[in-house]
């Protein structure tokens, strides 16, 4: 039970945060009125997506040093389940952008760059599918995974922030700033991301029980 | 065994709700829980209802991981 204890911590704080992330005193700020506070739980969802989808590039990296299949179903399972989180964010996201934005999905940079980025790990996800010869599907799937980590970081991270967006923290929208928001939900956001992120450990951790399992019985 | 004893609480809870229902078929009791839900245009029920999702997903994930836990000792 001892090696448990990350999984109750995972618990406690997503309790702590849905419970707070609706009692907190939030500054308003433009027409966003109270739909500020999707803060504590869209953005946890792209911090848990890039955890997830860092592990899966790491274990990419190591299967193609040892071409073990263990690594390659660590990496394949990290990627679907970042691949879920990112969906959930977007979707929140949409959402969010039709009261504030005026529209669902927008010719905004951050939310089009978003969308290509999920849609090349989607497109990562139906490469393996499409490969029936395990070692293969695991050699090609891990380059693939390379590059589409490569284009992650430039698309959701460093395009959004150099042109203007309507996105709040781009070039000219306020933004997670302490000169735009009150340091009242930073206590919130950080137990958000640890939270948010030790759950999605904790998925990642079944998925790939499960599959290794899987894994054994093909094997066999 | 698990089974049974979680059909078991199933059907006490099913019960429980359904006794209730009867019961009290419209809540204007007060009292300060009551009064708390009510407060800010019943913004609190809102945040009892994803606290009620949040644990039904998390006790779904318990259930899982013991399961592929046994599979995983059963593969020995």
């Amino acid at each position: 039970m001892a090696r448990h204890w990350w999984k109750a911590l995972a618990i406690l704080l997503l309790l702590y945060v849905i419970i707070a992330g609706f009692t907190v005193k939030i500054p308003i700020i433009g027409t966003n009125g109270q739909s500020s506070r999707g803060l504590f739980f869209h953005v946890p969802m792209w911090i848990c997506m890039y955890t997830m989808f860092t592990i899966s590039l790491v274990y990419s990296l190591l299967f193609l040093g040892k071409y073990d299949l263990k690594k390659d179903v660590m990496a394949s399972s990290a990627a679907s389940v970042g691949a879920f989180f990112g969906v959930l964010g977007f979707a929140t996201g949409s959402l969010w952008a039709t009261y504030t934005w005026g529209g669902t999905l927008t010719d905004d940079p951050k939310q089009m760059c978003t969308a290509i980025a999920i849609l090349i790990y989607l497109a990562y996800l139906v490469l393996r599918m499409s490969i029936q010869d395990m070692d293969k599907r695991a050699r090609i799937s891990a380059v693939f995974n390379i590059f589409a980590y490569a284009l992650l970081i430039p698309l959701t991270y460093i395009i959004p922030r150099m042109v203007d967006s309507l996105h709040p923290g781009s070039a000219t929208t306020p933004g997670f700033a302490s000169k735009d928001t009150d340091g009242t939900m930073k206590l919130v956001l950080y137990p958000a991301f640890i939270g948010w992120t030790l759950l999605g450990v904790w998925i990642f951790t079944l998925v790939v029980r499960y599959r290794k399992l899987q894994l054994k019985k093909i094997i066999q | 065994m698990i089974n049974k004893a979680f059909s078991f609480c199933l059907t006490v809870v099913l019960l429980m709700i359904s006794v209730l229902a009867n019961a009290q078929q419209q809540n204007t009791e007060s009292g300060p829980v009551n009064e708390f839900f009510r407060s800010n245009d019943k913004i609190y029920v809102v945040v009892g209802v994803l606290v009620i999702i949040f644990i039904g997903i998390v006790a779904f994930l318990i259930r899982l991981d013991r399961k592929i836990s046994r599979l995983e000792k059963g593969d020995k």
